[in-house]
């Protein structure tokens, strides 16, 4: 399967597998939202993965695409861009094609492609690349409904189990990421983990309130309550600077 | 606040420069009016002392008065009616400690002694006052030159980092990278186009050769060569590129540094068309009301994005530049309206 937002560069790699004719292109993808939802359906072995395209990019892409054995395809990432090449092998990708390249090139990215398929050992793809900067929106993927959440549209996380709870605009998103994971990745200034369960979003908090515990409650622009821990109100404290 | 007294080497300076002063008045004292030795130093130290201060006042009369030759008969007036001033005063201050000397059984006879002088210390008062007015505007010049070489030099960096920045972008490597990707694309299938994006890529590095040398080039130049830019663009985003043109012709000589746009029109391709699944329609407008010129390029901007990311250093350098050249005269405004990124810049119209 091919993604790329380019409908030449698509051309390129579709003209050099002409020379393999055991490969068959199941389908050709312009942008990463109709990648996601072609992947789950076609369940392609191999896929050719333009990093910088419209809305959705490679990387979230990869993010998205089912996490079990069975339909976890071969990556190879085709781009301009030689930054995000120590991304991708992190993400687990058989190969990083740098544009423009030529058929030896070309040739021992799918030789490569084709020993991880035979070995049948595909290492788990990373689901939450590290990319150096501060994660500017979360990708959550509902079904075949993939959602684009800006961080300053979150209002907080909540950990479930192998799951985290994302709430924004008053609905609630799962995405199969700790907590912990997702806290590095968003920027440290906005969010706080207030809690063992909980990360919030700074600029939703309206007020602290006391209670008999000692521990007070955290009270959102929504009118939502989360708890907040002793850690946590250190945390929040030292944050608003009092 | 007089410059003077926020640097106190220049103050002691000038004070040293009072002490010659100061012995001209005490000798102009002992010619004219006969005074002793020790008159003349009781009277011209403390004198002399207070007039060096009240000659500071010149300052302001300069600031009031910059040397303006449509003016030249109102500002002589005004500096001559205030040496007059500055001078009767000193003359009174004079006379008034001559009297109050007098109390001393020593200096008895010194007030009628200081009225004989009288007309040469008020010339002196005058002509002293002047001479520190000449002083204010001779450093008042010097000052002005000082700015004027800093403002240039300014003026030199920033074009050197243009410069810089231009140079990168002619090699923009990602630009390249993807450039050449669509001729390996097109070779095998499409041998014509695939020339043609060649010569096309050509055209464009040829035309930025050179470009950045130049301190300023006309629209026109600047306009063909994002015309060049844009056609390579449409060769690798196929229909998603759509380019509309507006372009007023009085506009086309008006004198533009060079490579001054072309951030914009990579801005608006990279962050308006490749980030955008439909693509979209990236519009140019020129227009001329007047002396002004306006130039707009205008982009669909993607709507989930918050704000256009990563435009912010092209723009910053597009407003550094044209703050350079013209100062308060030109002007760069960016907004997110209705969907679309929208840029105008605002220059007076010469060639």
């Amino acid at each position: 399967m091919l993604v790329d937002d380019e409908e030449l560069a698509r051309a390129l790699v579709r003209q050099l597998l002409a020379a393999h004719p055991d490969i068959r292109i199941l389908a050709e993808c312009a942008n990463g939202f109709e990648a996601v939802k072609v992947v789950a359906e076609t369940k392609p072995d191999l896929l050719f993965l333009d990093v910088q395209m419209p809305q959705l990019d490679g990387l979230e892409v990869l993010e998205l695409i089912e996490r079990d054995a069975a339909g976890r395809p071969a990556v190879i990432f085709v781009t301009a861009y030689d930054q995000y090449a120590l991304k991708a092998f992190d993400a687990n990708a058989v190969d990083y094609l740098l544009k423009p390249f030529d058929r030896a090139r070309f040739e021992t990215a799918l030789a490569r492609a084709r020993t991880r398929l035979d070995s049948g050992s595909a290492p788990a793809l990373d689901p939450l690349v590290p990319r150096g900067a501060p994660l500017s929106r979360v990708v959550v993927k509902d079904g075949v409904t993939v959602t684009v959440l800006p961080v300053s549209k979150i209002d907080y996380v909540k950990a479930e189990d192998d799951y985290v709870l994302l709430r924004a605009d008053g609905r609630n998103h799962l995405k199969n990421q700790t907590l912990a994971g997702l806290e590095e990745a968003l920027p440290k200034e906005r969010f706080v983990r207030i809690h063992r369960s909980y990360l919030l979003n700074l600029d939703r908090l309206v007020r602290l309130e006391p209670s008999a515990t000692g521990a007070p409650t955290a009270v959102l622009t929504d009118g939502a309550r989360l708890p907040v821990s002793r850690t946590g109100a250190q945390r929040l404290h030292d944050r608003l600077g009092h | 606040m007089h410059p003077f007294f926020t640097q106190s080497g220049r103050l002691g300076l000038y004070l040293l420069g009072w002490i010659p002063l100061t012995a001209i008045l005490g000798g102009l004292l002992v010619l004219a009016g006969g005074l002793s030795l020790l008159e003349a130093t009781a009277l011209s130290v403390p004198l002399a002392l207070l007039y060096a201060f009240l000659c500071l006042s010149s300052w302001y009369l300069c600031r009031a008065f910059p040397v303006d030759s449509s003016r030249l008969l109102a500002t002589a007036s005004a500096l001559a009616m205030a040496s007059i001033v500055a001078a009767s005063l000193w003359l009174l201050s004079g006379t008034t400690l001559a009297w109050a000397l007098a109390l001393l059984p020593a200096f008895q006879t010194l007030p009628d002694r200081l009225a004989r002088a009288g007309p040469v210390v008020f010339l002196l008062g005058v002509l002293l006052y002047l001479l520190v007015l000449a002083m204010h505007y001779v450093l008042d010049a010097a000052e002005k030159v000082r700015v004027e070489e800093r403002r240039a030099a300014d003026l030199r960096t920033l074009a050197r980092e243009a410069e810089l920045q231009a140079l990168r972008a002619r090699l923009n490597p990602h630009f390249l990278f993807n450039s050449l990707n669509s001729i390996a694309a097109l070779v095998a299938e499409r041998p014509e186009e695939a020339r043609s994006m060649c010569a096309l890529l050509a055209d464009f590095l040829r035309t930025t050769l050179g470009m950045s040398e130049r301190i300023s080039i006309p629209l026109r130049e600047e306009l063909a060569l994002a015309r060049r830019y844009l056609a390579v663009e449409r060769v690798r985003f196929g229909n998603r590129l759509t380019v509309s043109e507006n372009v007023d012709a009085s506009t086309l000589d008006v004198a533009v540094p060079p490579l001054l746009l072309q951030p914009l029109f990579e801005n608006a391709v990279k962050h308006g068309i490749g980030a955008r699944l439909e693509g979209g329609v990236l519009s140019l407008v020129t227009r001329r009301s007047g002396g002004r010129v306006s130039i707009v390029v205008e982009n669909p901007a993607d709507a989930r994005a918050e704000k256009p990311a990563g435009t912010g250093l092209g723009l910053a350098n597009v407003k550094r530049r044209v703050a350079a050249c013209w100062g308060d005269a030109g002007h760069v405004g960016a907004r997110l309206h209705d969907g679309r990124f929208r840029v105008e810049i605002e220059l007076p119209a010469e060639a």
